[in-house]
């Protein structure tokens, strides 16, 4: 086997901050303050982003090598932040890396979004041409495989309609079915099978697969662990921008989930005390399976597990928890105050309260939960925001292949289903 | 892998690497994309024509306007000399040069900034972008030009001595040199905007006073001896002049003035490509 792709080294710094304010006028403010020994009038007052340190820098990707074989279905996993999309921009070239160099054999066609470049006042025919050229297809090309892309797509009665007055759902499959026809010699995806129904997603898998199977080379980044699984033989495993592993998919895969179970690295969150609290958080932790973490499984068993501290004794605060999803709803809300709930055995002034919410079936993405807290069930709670954030990730829970994704529904129950024939029915009855 | 597997650099079709040659232009990478560029220039048409009333005639009422007020702030208010051609006639060869001129450059200046979604997602060499915009702006011109026959040819009919002269063959030379420069310029500019925005509101602006600069309103022979050297120095002066002499019979036009400009646009357009070039590679991580 030859290899078709190898990266040696690979590194890439950003910045951090503002270095420079953007415009030439501020800068020259900012010069001429500087000059007066005034402070520098852009400087974000009150903010404490650890991101926005001046002048520090990060390495999204940290001397980064390996090498993809020719033919080669590669997965690339990792938590969000590891890397994986500094690396899909320089293999596709939008960007060029700090240090180190790509080799590559053969024609890229790298797919970060799904559609780039289309036009809304231009007809689908006239986009799947642009879309095609902006992909790195000659016209020639497009012309031999259009009635391919355009049955792909299924949007055949509104080929010559602008896209613009095409439902979503419509515009993703035409674009899709662009890319899905560019046949390069290796193919880069960036989880553009975020997109779509769940029928279509099995069509953009089955596709790729094909494209896999003909002997060409697959680079596949994506959260959903399920598909890596189905499609990429191999896997490499970004951490903190390098290489953490690398080897057999399902092995990976395996690991990278369990690893951020047992990872010490995550930290609980820590608050301190305000001057007018009378009861107040210290730390929350989650735990996932009776394990520290901050990533759940789908499936796991959830609880949190808050450390509180307050200026008298007291044997029953009052405790309240909801979990947010990533547009802020809130979905779950719990609080003792409805419910009987155990005091501790005598008066404390610190304490630890467990909340276990059991077999929560949230459905893969962001959370953050919302800690309420009072001196007793009935009193004024403190209430603090994003007091723990937590990403759940897809996870074939049952063991049978089958991965709940987000777009079905909110929650995924774990449900019995109760088969009954009208004899048996009749038998019962009787 | 073993040893035997590795390869001379020579095997490989291509090679990312932090900074590239900066002699290289990655001009054949821009033509092997040529297909694109006609694909951008018939978005752009497109694009620009559905859902106006008055689709290509924008183009026109736009020429004609000015060529109107021209004539009565300068023509008839000011009374600048016109080299003794008709005044609406003069004042509309000057304004459909310069303003292809102009068009090229302000819309390729923002390149960059206006494209970074697109060029954020997928590598095509950029420069495919401002090339494309040039050409479409292409377009419009040649309706401008149309009309500007047809008011000439209006003005032939009514008995107005027409003086076309040997010039004229000389146009797409012309529209050569005013293409080059202001893509020239504008990809320069497009370049120091990803640093700096305000830039861009300096390019309305420095363009507006260059045309004050150039035989837009004036014809270079009316120009003081003491300030003729700001006209000779000013690389599309000669270009407005010699369309003035080929269509209309009146201008300064000379072999020599043209070279200048064809030189003074290469140099302009190497500039601007290797700029581009380079800040190309990584503007993404700072727009």
């Amino acid at each position: 086997m030859k290899n078709v792709i190898s990266v040696e080294h690979l590194t890439k710094q950003y910045d951090l901050g503002v270095i420079g304010t953007g415009t030439l006028s501020r800068d020259l403010n900012r010069w001429w303050a500087r000059v007066r020994k005034q402070p520098d009038p852009y400087t974000r007052i009150g903010r404490q982003d650890p991101f926005a340190r001046i002048g520090e820098s990060i390495l999204a990707l940290d001397d980064v090598s390996f090498t993809v074989q020719q033919g080669e279905a590669l997965g690339i996993i990792g938590r969000n932040g590891a890397g994986k999309s500094t690396l899909l921009k320089i293999l596709s070239r939008v960007t060029a890396p700090t240090k180190g160099v790509v080799k590559v054999k053969g024609r890229i066609g790298s797919l970060l979004e799904v559609g780039t470049g289309f036009h809304p006042e231009l007809t689908g025919r006239e986009n799947v041409y642009l879309n095609g050229a902006i992909l790195g297809m000659k016209k020639a090309e497009v012309t031999r495989k259009f009635d391919e892309i355009v049955a792909f797509s299924g949007v055949e009665k509104f080929i010559d309609t602008p896209v613009k007055r095409y439902s979503s759902g419509m515009y993703v499959r035409l674009a899709f079915a662009v890319a899905a026809h560019l046949d390069p010699e290796i193919l880069i995806v960036d989880e553009v099978l975020a997109v779509g129904d769940a029928e279509f997603q099995k069509k953009c898998l089955g596709k790729m697969g094909d494209v896999a199977g003909e002997g060409r080379t697959v680079l596949f980044v994506s959260h959903n662990m399920g598909a890596i699984q189905r499609l990429c033989k191999n896997s490499i495993w970004l951490q903190y921008g390098s290489v953490r592993n690398c080897g057999d998919s399902s092995s990976m895969v395996d690991e990278y989930l369990h690893s951020s179970t047992i990872s010490t690295k995550i930290e609980p969150s820590t608050y301190p005390k305000k001057e007018y609290q009378t009861i107040w958080v210290k730390q929350v932790e989650m735990y996932c399976n009776g394990l520290p973490t901050n990533i759940m499984r789908y499936g796991e068993e959830l609880s949190f597990s808050i450390d509180f501290e307050c200026s008298s004794r007291i044997s029953k605060p009052g405790i309240g928890l909801a979990i947010k999803n990533d547009k802020d709803e809130i979905i779950i809300n719990v609080n003792n105050r409805y419910q009987i709930s155990p005091k501790f055995p005598q008066e404390i002034i610190e304490g630890k309260i467990n909340v276990h919410l059991g077999q929560v079936p949230l459905m893969s993405g962001l959370y953050s939960i919302i800690v309420w807290l009072g001196m007793d069930p009935l009193s004024d709670h403190y209430r603090i925001d994003d007091a723990f954030t937590f990403e759940v990730l897809e996870y074939d829970a049952w063991g049978n292949g089958w991965v709940p994704t987000r777009n079905l529904s909110r929650f995924w129950w774990k449900t019995d289903f109760e088969f009954l024939d009208s004899e048996s029915i009749d038998d019962l009855v009787s | 892998m073993s040893e035997k597997e590795i390869k001379s650099d020579e095997d490989w079709d291509l090679i990312i690497t932090p900074r590239k040659k900066w002699w290289d232009l990655q001009l054949r990478d821009v033509w092997h994309y040529r297909d694109l560029i006609g694909l951008f220039v018939r978005r752009d048409f497109v694009s620009r024509y559905k859902q106006t009333i008055l689709g290509p005639l924008w183009f026109i009422i736009q020429p004609l306007l000015t060529s109107v007020v021209f004539t009565v702030i300068f023509g008839n208010i000011a009374k600048l000399p016109t080299d003794g051609l008709p005044q609406m006639l003069f004042y509309m060869s000057g304004n459909i040069m310069w303003g292809y001129f102009s068009t090229c450059l302000t819309s390729t200046s923002t390149t960059f900034t206006a494209n970074a979604h697109l060029f954020g997602k997928v590598y095509f060499p950029r420069l495919v972008m401002p090339v494309s915009i040039v050409i479409s702006d292409l377009i419009t011109f040649a309706i401008q030009f149309m009309f500007f026959l047809a008011y000439l040819l209006f003005f032939y009919l009514r008995g107005t001595e027409v003086g076309l002269t040997a010039w004229a063959f000389a146009l797409p030379l012309l529209l050569v040199l005013m293409a080059g420069l202001g893509l020239g310029f504008g990809i320069i500019i497009s370049s120091m905007t990803t640093k700096y925005r305000d830039l861009q509101y300096l390019v309305g602006f420095g363009v507006g006073l260059w045309m004050y600069g150039t035989p837009v309103i004036y014809p270079v022979s009316s120009i003081p001896e003491k300030w003729r050297w700001v006209a000779d120095f000013n690389p599309v002066t000669p270009i407005i002049e010699t369309f003035r002499k080929g269509f209309l019979g009146a201008g300064d036009a000379s072999w020599l003035r043209l070279a200048y400009s064809a030189g003074f646009m290469l140099v302009v357009m190497l500039i601007g490509i290797l700029v581009f070039n380079r800040v190309e590679k990584t503007f993404i991580d700072t727009v």
